[in-house]
């Protein structure tokens, strides 16, 4: 009579700890909230004060001699301007009690900041070509670019801000050099001082 | 986003042999006389979520919460349902035009739910560290 030979099971793995189970939990809660959220990291107001510098920007190239000497007002311009906008970002979400490298903000700031940099280095390359003409564009087209891509990660109205940047570079892509300026004010001066007072009204800050 | 299970999965797969057993084995009775309970019937990955969504939210309509959780009409609806017998979520269905809309928001009652489940998580992740 054959014997009956007992299957020898391999131990079953050992579940995942509790606490391990309790942290997944509080993540998946937090990303569902993040991805649901109507928060916004993009303070609106920063955007405001940001379009108003821009819009005095444009008045003041206006009144320059040349491209260059406009271009140069341009400049500084986009060197304040990050630095009230960056100060706005995290005014909003140190109210908001949200850290601003987690979650919706460093999504942003990732997606945001890559078409920025490219557009410094090109900044530097048409200046250096003398092709100065082609900086307010190639500036509007990148920008936006950066906005719609940041925008993915937040609040609608984002991308859509991104997407009238974009329209307004290709505008002044194909307009004469003469209407750069003026194309310039409208779009980093109205355009954020639009979405901004918008964003501030109905997603806070 | 995890894939969610099946509407008929069961409610305390998530912690199998673990949080289970903190609940012990009757039926959840939501909402009520079980403060220090453990919740299975939020403790489900979708209803968690439906519930965490909510919570963000004024108000969400069917197909946002179906979009949003990466699932299909029948599982959202199933879960949906039984977070609202549990009045948890409240539901209104109203027409937009020709098209019928039911939106959901969270009650009180599923705000507590929630909150109640957060310190319950917390409590075990700081009982682990305190060890």
């Amino acid at each position: 009579m054959a014997s009956v030979t007992p299957l020898h099971r391999a131990p079953a793995p050992e579940p995942p700890a509790l606490h391990a189970r309790a942290m997944d939990n509080l993540a998946f809660i937090r990303d569902t909230m993040e991805a649901a959220g109507s928060f916004t990291a993009v303070s609106g107001r920063g955007m405001v004060a940001v379009g108003i510098m821009a819009s005095t920007a444009a008045v003041l190239a206006a009144v320059q001699r040349t491209p260059i000497e406009a271009l140069y007002v341009w400049l500084a311009a986009a060197v304040f301007a990050p630095i009230v906008s960056i100060w706005a970002i995290v005014r909003k979400a140190s109210d908001a009690n949200i850290p601003i490298l987690s979650g919706p903000g460093r999504k942003f700031l990732l997606s945001f900041s890559p078409p920025l940099v490219v557009g410094a280095l090109l900044t530097f390359v048409l200046y250096q070509a003398a092709m100065v003409a082609a900086i307010p564009g190639m500036w509007l087209l990148l920008y936006g670019t950066g906005v719609v891509a940041g925008g993915a990660f937040s609040v609608r109205v984002v991308p859509v801000m991104g997407l009238c940047f974009m329209l307004a570079g290709a505008i002044a892509l194909f307009s004469p050099p003469s209407w750069n300026g003026w194309i310039m004010g409208v779009a980093f001066g109205g355009l954020h001082i639009g979405f901004g007072a918008h964003i501030a009204r109905r997603h806070g800050g | 986003m995890a894939k969610h299970g099946t509407a008929r999965d069961d409610e305390g797969r998530g912690m199998s042999g673990g949080l289970r057993s903190v609940r012990g084995k009757s039926e959840p009775k939501p909402a009520s006389g079980r403060a220090h309970a453990f919740d299975r019937l939020i403790h489900e990955r979708l209803r968690l979520g439906i519930v965490s969504a909510l919570a963000v939210n004024d108000s969400l309509s069917f197909s946002d919460l179906k979009k949003l959780m990466k699932t299909t009409d029948g599982n959202l609806s199933v879960h949906a349902r039984k977070l609202e017998e549990a009045d948890y979520i409240a539901c209104s269905k109203s027409f937009e035009g020709r098209m019928p809309k039911t939106e959901y928001r969270l009650t009180a009652v599923g705000r507590r739910a929630l909150e109640r489940y957060l310190d319950h998580m917390e409590a075990l992740i700081r009982a682990t560290r305190d060890r």
